[in-house]
């Protein structure tokens, strides 16, 4: 049995807003092994970012408070470490890529310097050790070393997103954390960063979260994907379980949302309604007010996660264990 | 059929510090009424540019466009406000198009009034709580503010307003990109509905391939202001023959796991830049295919299968034609 790198475990994350409470993430619990890339899923709102956020723990406060929960890395509780503590793990065991590569670089250091800064937070070294590194880094990410001393607006948006990159694995993290991270990009330009960042990780064994509303995105590089909505997984299993013995109605109408390249259908079928607004989430599933399927129980009482096939969870009605 | 739109080398160059940008550089096609045509491409291709240009929200450097037989390239104010009333747009940005200190029903008044639409204030009322019943808003929501709103909603307000005068053809501005994907299909849904009922014409914008074969009739596919490839949807999406089409087409990840896999044509480098650009296809520098004419001599767009036009020197040969 391999050993988990991360688990989170119960975790509430409230937003305080004027006199309402945002509840953005709920009971949400996963475990992720060594070396696994996990594609967390779901439209906007669902509680991904928050999500990702809170694991770096980065969450602002106020508005925003971790409740209740547990986030177990290396088998430290990251929720209960002193500031002093966590900016040692940043950026050296866990590194979080950004979604907009625009506004996530400095724009008045040097794409190099930048990349350095990483480096000499982290380890002893001079600044031209630590500036050779950096240009290895580029190298990696496919941008010539010489290029160092160039300023971010002198890259493209493509380019920008592999400096930031270079940047998040300069110390060989054990934990990427990438949150949208080809959302702004050209579909031609987003093949190459994917094919990049799969190589990359593979490479240096690196665990990836990868944070996207895209299930094409997480098919390309993910071996397991959770589906997010209204701050809780509804299904979670490898690719096989969610791509092609999909269970949860909500997953099913995400797929069935999304225009289908090889066959022709005259209409498709949206998932009806909208997300239940998050200051006041719905007594029981809160999928049951889009839901096709959803009966009085569902409307009553929440589920917990049930485990439907071995390694394939999902929380429904259907195959919850009465 | 009658073809209701036509742009004849349609030209739009944009001088900025650094020289000429060539937005958009001798397009030409049609469209049929009742059609969409979807035009695609990555950011900085020039398709917002043709967008806009069509419906005279930017004047063309050269070329003609006809709506309806007639010759539209130049228009008096009043001939433009005249034309407009058939013209009409939707934009990307449900939340920047909108403004934020008119309710709802204000917002799809407006274009009624302008155009005197209406003949009372119970008139006007009647005809937009109608246009809220045709997109799917809730009457309640009249004398809402945009902001109070989800994007979902704000693009259907959009679309309220855009139907507001009736016209013949709208272009639609990526108005499914900003909004999640179970709210893109309602949205994509309607707009089908739509175009059943009234027999509208699309210029469908998109940078997302599935969205457009999914709604489109027939597909143009522009790379740095130029054409290079055009046909009916099944057409390009069976026979892509354009490289960059195959290229495009081959990196959109698809939600599907298990198949095998087809290892991925990536494409090296970047789109070079539209100002002042070189003589030769605009491709040629990404291109697998590249070859010296290509860099020297810029390819016409040529029918190579009926109704199916490509601009490159090589597509019957890398295509086996």
């Amino acid at each position: 049995m391999p050993e988990p790198i991360l688990e989170v475990k119960n975790l509430t994350i409230e937003y305080t807003s004027g006199k309402s409470i945002v509840q953005a993430v709920n009971n949400l619990s996963f475990t992720l092994e060594k070396g696994e890339a996990l594609g967390l899923v779901g439209e906007t709102g669902a509680g991904k970012t928050t999500t990702a956020l809170s694991i770096m723990q980065l969450i602002t406060s106020p508005p925003g408070r971790i409740k209740s929960g547990e986030i177990i890395f290396e088998g430290r509780d990251l929720t209960k470490l002193p500031q002093s503590e966590l900016r040692k793990l940043r950026g050296e065991k866990i590194s979080m890529i950004f979604q907009d590569p625009m506004t996530a670089l400095n724009p008045v250091i040097t794409v190099g310097d930048q990349i350095s800064e990483v480096i000499r937070l982290h380890e002893k070294t001079t600044k031209l050790e630590a500036a050779a590194k950096a240009k290895e880094m580029l190298e990696m990410v496919g941008i010539p070393g010489e290029r160092y001393s160039e300023y971010p607006h002198q890259f493209s948006g493509g380019m920008k997103q592999r400096v930031i990159i270079a940047i998040a694995l300069a110390r060989s993290p054990s934990l990427l954390i990438a949150d949208e991270p080809t959302t702004a990009l050209d579909v031609t330009i987003q093949a190459q960063v994917l094919e990049m960042i799969d190589r990359i990780i593979r490479e240096l064994k690196t665990t990836l979260i990868l944070i996207t509303h895209d299930l094409g995105v997480v098919a390309d590089i993910c071996d397991k994907a959770a589906i997010m909505y209204a701050g809780e997984i509804v299904e979670y299993g490898t690719l096989d379980h969610i791509y092609n013995h999909t269970l949860h109605p909500y997953s099913i109408g995400l797929f069935n949302s999304i225009p289908n390249f090889d066959e022709d259908v005259h209409r498709l079928k949206p998932i009806k309604g909208l997300m239940p607004d998050p200051t006041n989430l719905p007594k029981g599933c809160s999928f049951s007010l889009r839901c096709p399927d959803c009966c009085e129980t569902c409307r009553q009482r929440k589920f917990e996660l049930t485990e439907a096939a071995p390694g394939h969870f999902v929380r429904c009605i259907k195959y919850a264990q009465v | 059929m009658a073809t209701i739109l036509e742009a004849k080398h349609l030209k739009k160059y944009f001088k900025t510090p650094k020289g000429m940008l060539h937005a958009v550089d001798d397009v030409s096609f049609s469209i049929e009424a009742g059609k969409t045509l979807g035009v695609v491409g990555e950011s900085g291709c020039g398709k917002s540019t043709l967008g806009r240009v069509l419906i005279h929200l930017l004047e063309r450097t050269d070329g003609q466009i006809f709506f309806e037989g007639k010759d539209i390239s130049d228009l008096k104010k009043s001939e433009l406000k005249e034309i407009r009333k058939d013209m009409q747009m939707i934009f990307q940005d449900p939340f920047a198009s909108l403004n934020p200190r008119q309710s709802v029903s204000e917002i799809i008044a407006e274009p009624l009034q302008i155009y005197h639409r209406v003949s009372s204030k119970q008139d006007l009322e009647k005809q937009v709580l109608e246009l809220m019943d045709t997109v799917g808003l809730a009457r309640r929501l009249a004398n809402s503010y945009p902001h109070e709103l989800d994007g979902g909603r704000r693009q259907r307000i959009g679309v309220a307003r855009a139907l507001a005068l009736n016209p013949k053809f709208i272009v639609c501005d990526e108005p499914v990109s900003a909004l999640d994907v179970s709210i893109q299909a309602q949205i994509l849904n309607l707009m089908q509905d739509l175009q059943e009922e009234r027999n509208l014409t699309y210029l469908f914008i998109t940078h997302n391939l599935s969205v457009v074969k999914h709604i489109s009739d027939e597909i143009l596919v522009m790379y740095l202001g130029k054409m290079v490839e055009f046909a009916s949807d099944k057409d390009i999406f069976m026979h892509r023959l354009h490289p960059y089409t195959k290229a495009l087409l081959a990196a959109v990840p698809l939600p599907v796991y298990g198949m095998q896999k087809k290892k991925r044509q990536l494409l090296s480098g970047e789109l070079s830049s539209p100002i002042n650009p070189k003589p030769g296809c605009r491709f040629a520098t990404r291109c697998p295919y590249a070859k010296e004419i290509c860099s020297q001599k810029e390819p016409e767009l040529e029918e190579i299968m009926p109704r199916h036009f490509v601009a490159c020197h090589f597509a019957r040969e890398i295509n086996g034609l």
